[in-house]
């Protein structure tokens, strides 16, 4: 594996009154595809900048493969970025956007040649060298930025929501192109982006950050399945979050189930868990809608894990593949859930505007997100 | 359809028409005053002396023959050399003016300070050099008063007085152009530049610089223009090493009386300042060219893959 790995140590950045990263330790592993997800101005532009060396921070330090950078301006950093706006030269070819580096390094004509044309034929962009940046579309622009960032051989490559201006069809591309250059080239690559869908699609690490401070570090499923925080399951995905009290705690395999008292439910929730809980204790509790069955008729599949519950279809939202149902329950809460449609469905979906409903749930598809410290 | 674009077309019409009469105020002014006293020079160089100033009516080459002349060309070159020299620094004083001015946060308040100076009559402002500049002025004073000097400097009535002056006249022409492109420049593209192995100096000379071109050729061309037909500073704070073209038309106007003359070498200011706003417009132009992607150029083909 090529590249180095990143140590940032409690880092933190101050801007007047606004803290902008407020003690962050991230540790990255070389070649790892890491991604820094988070709202905007939760911190993460500014820690890819601290990497760069286009700021630094007030307090904390950044190592690459083990020796600090901080001192070094950015042209001293093994580390390129990709900008968000591109940051081609104008006033250069393609070719010649692409040869800046090297030629800031007097390395002969010939070397030069040979190595900007394979990393323009790596970004698939032969075609177009003699073409200025103003001519191209916004993809073939990020692809000359990545040839760019990439031809100095850096050891960790630092991408700006390389992505965030393409229309979401040339997204998608571009997000496996990417994801391919990453095992070609091998290096670590460290991507911000605020959209959870291209972070869990590529990543092998997420670290999901908000006002400026780090909230979970996992893998894209651990994020998913598994979140530290009510912020983190509410920011991934869609969930339907609720507080509540544990009531009781009994062993069930290699688990506890435990009976969870929702005020808003105005029932009880059974949900697994590893920790045995005191009754009395505060949590959050998530459950995806995707986990929540809705049929027509009361289900068959009925037992002490099972959580049931009648409602009404108060707004079917038809989306091809899927359908989402807010359903309000009869206690008056509104849960939200997604139906996948598997199969053909000749007269559309079977479920409508004011139906009755049945949800449920085993409780292993339940989360108690956090416990709450009173 | 077909109806439509008659209409639309007829309106294209119009509207190039109506274009032409908003030019009218602009273009009588231009043939009022540039145009047609223009013409008057040009004949008036082809004309005979009269006696006690003025032309008599025949036609001559005499001004131009007159023109070449070794003191003459003496003074076209001082001309050239003080004008290109005090441009020359001008530019490199401009530049980071306009640099700091375009990435400041008060950008209001240094534009006044830029701006300010105009307030004060020109004449005023080069008195006030020769109080900073004269054998008693501020200058020599507190440097005897220090006592590292006993003799006055010779500070004024010489070239250095002259290109100092000049390069104060003149330098918000420069500054203000400069200040306008550098603050369209895209500072993101230093960042890249730096990102990927450039020094900070090296990211300014070959980021920076090239895509402020048009800027600094305005810059150029509006300090370069009035420096070469200058007259006042050379006449005020300047000496006999600083005669310069605009005192010899000055000169052959009130005192030799020789008009055709004077209007061959107003002629020759004339046609430096022509080539100087072509050379703008045409790189100006190219720049555009380059920079503006005209319609049916982007290439699609392969945006999806």
């Amino acid at each position: 594996m090529k590249g180095f790995d990143v140590t940032v140590k409690d880092v933190s950045r101050v801007y007047g009154d606004f803290k902008a990263l407020d003690n962050v330790s991230i540790d990255i592993k070389k070649g790892e595809f890491f991604s820094l997800l988070g709202p905007s101005g939760c911190g993460k532009t500014t820690l890819l900048r601290i990497i760069a060396g286009f700021d630094s921070p007030d307090v904390g330090s950044v190592l690459l493969g083990g020796k600090d950078i901080l001192p070094l301006p950015p042209e001293k950093r093994q580390v390129n970025t990709v900008f968000q706006s591109y940051a081609l030269f104008p006033h250069l070819s393609v070719y010649e956007n692409v040869a800046f580096p090297l030629r800031l390094k007097k390395l002969t004509h010939k070397e030069i040649d040979t190595k900007v044309r394979d990393y323009l034929h790596l970004v698939q962009l032969d075609a177009h060298m003699a073409k200025k940046p103003s001519m191209l579309s916004g993809g073939q622009k990020q692809r000359v930025a990545i040839a760019r960032a990439l031809i100095n051989e850096p050891s960790v490559l630092l991408l700006d929501e390389p992505l965030s201006a393409l229309d979401a069809k040339l997204r998608q591309n571009l997000l496996v192109e990417l994801d391919h250059l990453h095992d070609q080239v091998g290096i670590t690559f460290i991507y911000v982006t605020h959209d959870q869908s291209e972070a869990l699609s590529v990543s092998d690490r997420i670290a999901v950050m908000n006002q400026g401070k780090v909230l979970q570090i996992g893998s894209p499923y651990e994020i998913y399945e598994s979140p530290a925080t009510d912020f983190v399951a509410r920011f991934i995905g869609e969930t339907n979050l609720f507080t509540a009290v544990v009531k009781q705690c009994v062993p069930f395999g290699d688990y506890f189930l435990t009976t969870l008292d929702i005020p808003e439910l105005g029932t009880e929730i059974k949900v697994t868990d590893y920790d045995n809980l005191p009754p009395g204790q505060q949590v959050s509790f998530t459950v995806r809608p995707e986990k929540i069955k809705i049929t027509g008729d009361a289900p068959t599949r009925v037992g002490k894990d099972i959580n049931l519950f009648k409602g009404i279809i108060e707004e079917p939202i038809y989306s091809g593949f899927q359908s989402k149902y807010y359903v309000s329950l009869e206690q008056g809460t509104v849960v939200k859930v997604i139906q996948q449609h598997a199969n053909y469905m000749d007269e559309g979906p079977s479920i409508s505007w004011q139906d009755e409903v049945y949800v449920s749930w085993s409780a292993e598809d339940g989360y108690i997100v956090e416990v709450i410290d009173s | 359809m077909n109806n439509h674009r008659t209409t639309h077309h007829t309106q294209e019409i119009r509207g190039r028409r109506l274009g032409i009469s908003y030019a009218a105020p602009m273009g009588l002014w231009l043939t009022l005053f540039f145009l047609v006293p223009l013409g008057i020079i040009i004949l008036y160089s082809f004309l005979k002396k009269g006696l006690y100033g003025g032309v008599v009516w025949e036609w001559t080459f005499s001004a131009y023959r007159q023109m070449i002349n070794p003191n003459f060309l003496r003074v076209f070159l001082r001309t050239l050399w003080i004008s290109v020299l005090a441009t020359a620094i001008t530019i490199v004083l401009a530049l980071p003016c306009g640099y700091a001015m375009a990435r400041s946060k008060n950008q209001v308040f240094w534009l006044a300070l830029v701006i300010i100076p105009f307030w004060t009559n020109s004449l005023i402002r080069i008195y006030a050099w020769i109080a900073i500049l004269s054998s008693e002025g501020f200058i020599n004073e507190a440097l005897r008063a220090l006592g590292i000097i006993q003799e006055s400097l010779p500070l004024i009535y010489n070239q250095g007085a002259v290109i100092t002056v000049l390069i104060y006249m003149y330098i918000p022409f420069a500054i203000l152009p400069l200040f306008t492109t550098i603050d369209k420049f895209d500072f993101q593209l230093l960042e890249a530049a730096r990102d990927v192995g450039a020094t900070k100096a090296v990211s300014i000379l070959k980021v920076l610089l090239p895509n402020i071109k048009s800027g600094i050729i305005t810059a150029i061309i509006f300090t370069f223009i009035p420096i070469f037909g200058a007259y006042t500073v050379p006449l005020l704070v300047g000496g006999k090493d600083s005669y310069m073209i605009g005192n010899i038309i000055v000169d052959q106007v009130t005192k030799t009386r020789n008009w055709p003359l004077a209007s061959a070498f107003s002629l020759i200011i004339t046609l430096v300042s022509t080539l100087g706003v072509i050379w703008m417009m045409v790189s100006t132009a190219k720049e555009r060219a380059r920079l503006k992607t005209p319609k049916g150029m982007v290439d699609t083909s392969e945006a999806l893959v």
